[in-house]
């Protein structure tokens, strides 16, 4: 396969290096979207190569970490029955609910499965007519096609034991957020390249205007974080702020119009809780009215669970980038990948995982 | 300690490491979850916190994947495995291969030479015959090219629907060179540490075949019987201080061990990990990391640094040992972890797994 190694290439990613500290004359704070983002960042230690001057702020953008707790309870009630066949990627498997997680109920005999594809799940449901098949539909745009492409062919195909719990969430609306809390550092945006791979970039440009702040489309290679680090440093010198595509080899301006297409027809926007951060208008989506009958939160008659989110837990700062995840009490003490309090410690993707992970050195010998 | 490169320092810990520990474990959950068979931080707490405390004062087991016992002047190492492996075919061997090079592998890496081996079999009704002869005739073919004997067996069957067709358990008696003290607690600060080849094979070539996750790629598994390269690294005459295989949970897993045992830092260079092509691609694909996928033809050896020129030497020329490389060293600083120096230069943990690698979700 290419694109992999060619993008990790340390000569060149040097003189990116080189480059962005010649440019830089003064404090920049960046916010990275996507969680993948972060993990490549934290993983290949871009953020140790980079000025002092310039930090990496981790951004909310890791779909398992803001699925609210409510949704993994709900979660955890429809895949306990016993007439369901729970199918879910595998890494909501391991995020803590209230009292359990998918791990447990499955060892508890509850039948759930790990998917690949979300088009898998409706492949179980078609070999088991006698089970309710439910695929836990989250993320962001990005896996929202797969995800709508599940219910659209259930209903074209007429599977009628297939159900969808949906908690979509939207990249721009989270922006938004960012920008508007009170307590906001964030001085530009490098954007989830592959958010913008489905949804194009057309998205950006009234965010950079409204807010003043340079966005650049960025890829998850370590060159790509880092051109696109480079690109945001070279506007804020400049005092432009504008949109920029540094991930042109899978980022097309109207992103992908068959996709687009499919997630207008499958879904509608609604307002949506994430988790550690709280509601934000119009920051989801949830199955539009044609296919409501597909949507598992009123088939299992779960809507009515709700839940707190623990308070020990400081992932929303975390989320929002006010605060780095060491400097949490519970962080590798009360909260732990193997016993995490919140979604940032459980999915690699989070931001706290990732220093549990990688950076433990340098948080305990500092 | 270690300042990052550019000189940043983070802020002031709290964090005691040594007390990082799981202050309750096993509580979070009441039944055995996959986790626990995993090979990470999770298996390590239901032995230490279940079988070991239960067993009381009848177990008497090391660290290492084989128990040594002294036998009438002869020191004999001892070893068990369990092989529930899906699918029990996959390219580049089968369920049966396994099992034969698997304890074979254990007994290799205390310094023993395999001797004899017993099999037994849980079959699931309903298995077909010719798919149970080809298991059967795999493991006859690896004892043949591992040089061990098949010397005692079982067999059971369970019902339908409570076993995924075979799973077998083999056990091995092998006699240790009386040359070698072979054990993880013996990596010293200085040495090298050493993979004898490409990793990640085994695991990205099972995964390729997995239901649901079918993807075509030219990767086979490694699967081999390594006391012919074993035996050779000894005939150097090197003072080899520490052996693995790294099979489940991986490179990193295996290596967590040693610096555990040894209380030693680990410190690798990942630039020189020797992850083919075709593992990094499949591997990205997944969101796995390499370094955690399971290995069944590879060893970790460690070697004090005089001896890493000789022992190379040797295992390079053998079949199994051509790719062997040193990919890092044993350091006195943070004691039983490891850190990899990433390619780009920054540095970061080589945590142990905790409990199944999950594929993510983008």
């Amino acid at each position: 396969m290419k694109y992999l190694d060619e993008f990790s290439d340390p000569a060149l990613a040097g003189k990116l290096i080189d480059e962005i500290k010649s440019a830089t004359s003064r404090r920049w704070s960046i916010m990275e979207v996507c969680g993948g983002q972060t993990h490549s960042i934290i993983r290949h230690g871009i953020d140790q190569l980079l000025p002092d001057t310039i930090e990496m702020i981790h951004g909310p953008g890791c779909p398992v970490c803001v699925t609210p707790l409510e949704t993994i309870d709900k979660a955890l009630e429809i895949a306990s029955r016993p007439d369901v066949i729970f199918c879910s990627f595998g890494d909501m498997l391991r995020v803590p609910g209230s009292d359990k997680d998918l791990f447990q109920v499955k060892s508890q005999g509850g039948d759930v499965r790990v998917v690949y594809s979300p088009l898998d799940a409706l492949t179980v449901a078609r070999e088991n007519p006698d089970k309710q098949v439910v695929f836990f539909g989250i993320g962001f745009e990005t896996t929202a096609p797969a995800n709508a492409m599940t219910v659209y062919q259930a209903k074209r195909l007429g599977i009628e034991n297939f159900s969808l719990l949906v908690s979509h969430v939207l990249v721009p609306p989270a922006i938004s957020a960012i920008m508007e809390s009170p307590t906001c550092r964030v001085q530009a945006f490098l954007a989830a390249g592959h958010v913008c791979t489905v949804m194009g970039t057309e998205e950006y440009p009234p965010l950079c205007d409204k807010y003043g702040i340079p966005i650049v489309v960025t890829g998850f290679e370590p060159l790509d974080i880092l051109e696109g680090i480079r690109r945001t440093v070279l506007q804020l010198e400049s005092g432009r702020h504008e949109l920029e595509n540094a991930y042109p080899r899978a980022v097309q301006g109207l992103g992908n119009p068959a996709a687009k297409a499919m997630l207008l027809d499958v879904f509608e926007v609604t307002d949506r809780a994430w988790r550690g951060i709280g509601m934000i208008p119009s920051s989801g989506w949830r199955l539009s009215h044609a296919y409501r009958e597909y949507d598992a939160e009123h088939r299992f008659s779960v809507t009515d669970i709700h839940t707190e989110e623990s308070a020990d837990c400081r992932s929303g700062e975390v989320l929002q980038g006010l605060i780095k995840p060491h400097e949490c009490a519970a962080f590798g003490t009360l909260c732990t990948p193997r016993n995490p309090l919140g979604a940032t410690m459980v999915s690699s993707e989070g931001a706290c995982a990732a220093y549990y992970l990688y950076r433990r050195l340098e948080v305990t010998h500092a | 300690m270690p300042e990052t490169s550019n000189g940043r320092s983070v802020s002031p810990a709290t964090i005691d490491m040594e007390a990082w520990v799981c202050p309750a474990p096993l509580r979070d959950s009441p039944n055995i979850v996959m986790g626990h068979g995993g090979g990470g931080a999770m298996s390590g707490e239901l032995i230490e916190h279940l079988f070991l405390p239960a067993f009381g004062p009848a177990a008497d087991a090391g660290m290492g994947d084989s128990a040594i016992i002294e036998v009438g002047g002869a020191r004999l190492a001892f070893s068990t495995d369990s092989f529930v492996v899906k699918p029990l075919a996959f390219p580049g061997g089968t369920i049966g291969d396994l099992a034969v090079n698997g304890t074979v592998n254990d007994l290799a890496m205390a310094g023993a030479r395999p001797a004899v081996l017993s099999t037994a079999f849980i079959l699931e009704e309903g298995t077909p015959l010719d798919e149970l002869a080809r298991v059967a005739q795999a493991v006859g073919t690896a004892a043949m090219a591992a040089g061990v004997k098949l010397v005692t067996g079982d067999t059971k069957v369970v019902d339908a629907g409570h076993g995924d067709g075979v799973y077998i358990n083999t056990a091995g008696i092998g006699l240790v060179d009386p040359r070698v003290d072979i054990r993880p607690q013996r990596a010293a600060v200085g040495d090298v540490v050493i993979v004898s080849g490409d990793i990640g094979l085994h695991g990205v070539a099972v995964m390729s075949c997995r239901a649901g996750l079918e993807f075509a790629t030219t990767v086979t598994s490694d699967t081999a019987p390594l006391n012919g390269l074993v035996a050779a690294m000894i005939e150097t005459g090197a003072d080899i201080h520490a052996m693995r295989d790294p099979t489940r949970g991986g490179v990193a897993a295996t290596l967590n061990e040693i610096a555990k045992a040894a209380k030693v830092g680990i410190s690798l260079d990942e630039r020189v990990i020797p992850i083919p092509a075709e593992v990094r691609d499949a591997c990205g694909l997944l969101g796995l990391d390499p370094l955690y996928v399971a290995n069944e033809g590879k060893l970790i050896a460690v070697v004090p640094a005089d001896d890493a020129d000789r022992v190379l030497e040797a295992m390079r020329s053998h079949p199994y040992g051509g790719r062997a490389t040193v990919i890092g060293r044993c350091v006195p600083e943070h004691p039983g972890m490891v850190s990899a120096r990433t390619a780009l230069g920054g540095t970061r943990v080589v945590d142990l797994p905790i409990g199944e690698q999950l594929p993510r979700i983008c």
